[in-house]
């Protein structure tokens, strides 16, 4: 999902699903739209913003309000750290610090080899393993500021190994 | 009406109506940050909290419907309590550099910490550091000197329907942004400057010139010239504390010799101009089955909001350039030829009610051979503070006239200030072109007054029968232009758009604190001179016509079409 034609024509196809809808159903079109392509792609608002007649900068307005949207596309390997409570009281400030100076990026960006996304998130129930991070459905537990660039490390690898066979 | 009970005292109000609006209109002033008048109240600033008897909080005035009998406290010891840390609240992460910033001494926060006795720091918040937006030709974005207060927001919503800021993200990440954090000039602003009008701090500001101009005065191989638009004179002087409606026309004059400007021209010669060229254009199609209704071209916020929003509807747009864009190109021919100065060597300023005029002086197609026809714009505001800091102080100068051969002009030129008053010259000129004679009445009522939208009027020319229409902000643009589209208009052959409410009178480069009492006696200034004067057609305008059989030959003549007329293309910003 990287050419601009397949998007827009992916977000005619949902927006095809909502005949004449305005204002309130936003939000469940850019779902769908995040949901098949990944990300809210500006052709994409763009899109949405023709075929409602809602300005972009109103849709934009309204998609960075909440958490769930991202504007970039997802890594290859998408890092969700938890900032829940027990993830805070656990140093999990100091954890998402790290991989921010690790990565490059901050919350909600994509590293510019695609590899790796960020996202902060609330609290992913697992408490008992404070603080932790989920990467592509593996859970990273107990985690300290120093064990982030060999987690970090051993995914590049991974990723290199891949694209060597 | 109902009553109500404001500090002891019975006062009426609406029923339905805000407790704030109640209050303005019973002269008991509220602070408020966020307000604006005929647009829905958001409560966003909270400065405007009163006491009412019954509400266990304080509440917002703007925000808080009247009822029946209802007791309310607008400063007791509480209020004001409130009101002084909801400001040092807001202060909190606003930086203190006040010396240094565009709005010292016109900004509301800073008068209203006056007002409140302010004195200290008491509360710090981490600062928004996001770089300045400076990548727009008329509008500067701070986004760390901003309030959140929407009024940009709504402004460029309600008014304009243009929507290129909106808040982004939320709670104490929320900022005013364009979509996808792009630029002011990748977003679809079309630089009206009603943002910065309606900014209380210095959040949002015009771009400021004043150093390209200072410099290019103090440069011995420039011949710096300079025009004035027609809303100019009428407001200029409320900065130098001089009575609502004063023309200080002369004494601009006056004052610009004195700060160097080698020729000092009137850009109402050329809004003379612009009506020649524009009247022979509307003539043509009328008369020769033309594109129809025509839309005039002056408005450079107008023009940007067609070409982004309605391209499809650009052959209706006059091809003629704004009067600066007319007044440029002959001071850098004709008048460079008379001089015998190269056009390179001559630094042209205009001085603007405007901020999208800084805008259109950057078009590529105003300027020719690698340069540009307007070299910088100042607003009025600008020259105010320009005046100033030569040390003049303009309600005592001698009155002088302007330069030739660009300095005569006619009061209906002059009119091109106020909504309507383009339209009442066009028609002037457009008569006699048509009939050969002049209108026994030149005054056209119909046209005439700050309102947006129903101005009307229909002539019969020798049989010809013409309707005309005027508008004024884009919102109102927006629904002509709709009627246009559904053949709704067929009567119209002539409409009058100007992008600020009222006109340039009310223009987003205009002194700060624009009032309906400020601008309608800017508005009715002009329609004095028209009274009162005697050269009220632009045909009639000798220096004029002398331009035309020296140099331009006849209106719309091949010279005239290279110098004086335009075209357009459509924009595909972040819409």
């Amino acid at each position: 999902m990287t050419s601009s034609v397949s998007i827009i024509e992916e977000v005619q196809k949902i927006l095809a699903r909502y005949p004449n809808a305005g204002r309130d159903q936003l939000i469940p079109i850019l779902q769908e739209i995040q949901g098949a392509c990944g990300y809210l792609s500006r052709e994409a608002v763009v899109e949405v913003g023709k075929q409602l007649h809602i300005p972009t900068s109103k849709i934009y307005g309204v998609a960075t309000f909440y958490n769930q949207f991202r504007f970039s596309a997802q890594g290859k390997y998408h890092i969700q750290i938890c900032r829940g409570t027990a993830c805070h009281v656990k140093g999990s400030a100091a954890i998402l610090d790290a991989l921010v100076r690790e990565l490059k990026i901050n919350p909600g960006e994509t590293t510019r080899d695609g590899l790796f996304s960020l996202e902060i998130v609330a609290c992913i129930g697992a408490c008992g393993l404070a603080p932790v991070m989920n990467i592509s459905n593996n859970f990273h537990a107990k985690l300290t500021t120093q064990s982030i660039p060999g987690i970090i490390k051993s995914y590049r690898q991974q990723a290199a190994a891949a694209k060597g066979a | 009406m109902i009553n109500i009970e404001v500090n002891g005292k019975t006062i009426q109000a609406e029923a339905g109506e805000m407790l704030l609006a109640a209050l303005n209109r019973a002269g008991i002033e509220v602070p408020t940050l966020c307000n604006m008048e005929g647009l829905p109240a958001t409560g966003a600033c909270r400065m405007c909290v009163c006491e009412v008897e019954g509400q266990r909080a304080l509440v917002p005035a703007c925000a808080f419907p009247i009822a029946d009998g209802m007791k309310v406290k607008t400063h007791s010891q509480r209020v004001i309590e409130a009101r002084r840390t909801i400001l040092e609240l807001l202060l909190a992460n606003h930086p203190t550099d006040c010396f240094y910033c565009e709005r010292n001494g016109s900004c509301k926060l800073q008068s209203l910490s006056v007002e409140l006795g302010v004195r200290s720091h008491r509360y710090t918040g981490a600062k928004d550091n996001r770089p300045i937006d400076e990548s727009s030709p008329a509008i500067v974005r701070d986004s760390s000197k901003c309030i959140l207060c929407g009024r940009c927001v709504r402004v460029c919503e309600n008014i304009q329907t243009v929507s290129c800021l909106d808040y982004i993200r939320r709670g104490s990440k929320a900022f005013i942004g364009n979509s996808f954090n792009e630029g002011m000039n990748v977003a679809s602003c079309i630089a009206c400057g009603q943002c910065v009008a309606a900014c209380p701090t210095g959040a949002l500001t015009g771009k400021n010139d004043i150093g390209k101009v200072v410099a290019a005065l103090k440069d011995p191989n420039l011949h710096v010239v300079v025009q004035h638009a027609p809303a100019v004179s009428v407001s200029l002087g409320e900065e130098f504390g001089l009575p609502l409606g004063t023309d200080v026309m002369g004494k601009l004059h006056a004052a610009l010799r004195k700060v160097g400007f080698d020729a000092v021209f009137d850009t109402s010669f050329s809004a003379d101009l612009t009506i020649m060229e524009e009247a022979t254009e509307l003539v043509g199609r009328v008369t020769g089955g033309g594109v129809l209704p025509m839309f005039t071209s002056c408005s450079p916020g107008w023009i940007k909001f067609i070409e982004t929003f309605y391209p499809e509807m650009l052959p209706h747009v006059s091809s003629c350039k704004s009067p600066q864009g007319m007044l440029g190109a002959v001071i850098k021919s004709c008048y460079a030829e008379k001089v015998g100065i190269e056009p390179k060597k001559i630094f042209s300023v205009s001085i603007m009610p405007c901020t999208a005029k800084k805008f259109e002086a950057s078009r590529p197609e105003l300027g020719r051979d690698g340069y540009q026809d307007i070299d910088a714009v100042l607003t009025t505001r600008e020259a105010a503070q320009l005046f100033k800091m030569f040390g003049i102080d303009l309600g005592k100068l001698e009155p002088e006239a302007a330069d030739s051969p660009f300095g005569e002009r006619s009061t209906a030129g002059k009119l091109f200030g106020a909504s309507g008053g383009v339209m009442e010259a066009a028609v002037r000129t457009a008569y006699y072109l048509i009939t050969g004679e002049n209108l026994k009445e030149l005054k056209l009522e119909a046209l005439r007054g700050l309102e947006g939208w129903g101005k009307e009027a229909h002539l019969d020319i020798n049989g010809l029968k013409v309707g005309v229409a005027v508008v004024n902000s884009l919102g109102n643009a927006r629904k002509i232009i709709e009627l246009v589209k559904k053949g709704e208009l067929k009567d119209i052959q002539f409409i009058e758009v100007m992008t600020c409410p009222g006109g340039c009178i009310n223009g987003g480069g205009q002194p700060y604190g624009a009032t309906v009492e400020r601008v309608t006696a800017r508005m009715k200034k002009l329609y004095d001179l028209d009274a009162t004067e005697s050269l009220r057609l632009c045909h009639e305008n000798k220096e004029l016509q002398r331009l035309y059989d020296e140099y331009l030959g006849k209106p719309n003549s091949e010279k005239a079409h290279h110098l004086l007329h335009t075209h357009y293309h459509e924009r595909t910003p972040l819409t």
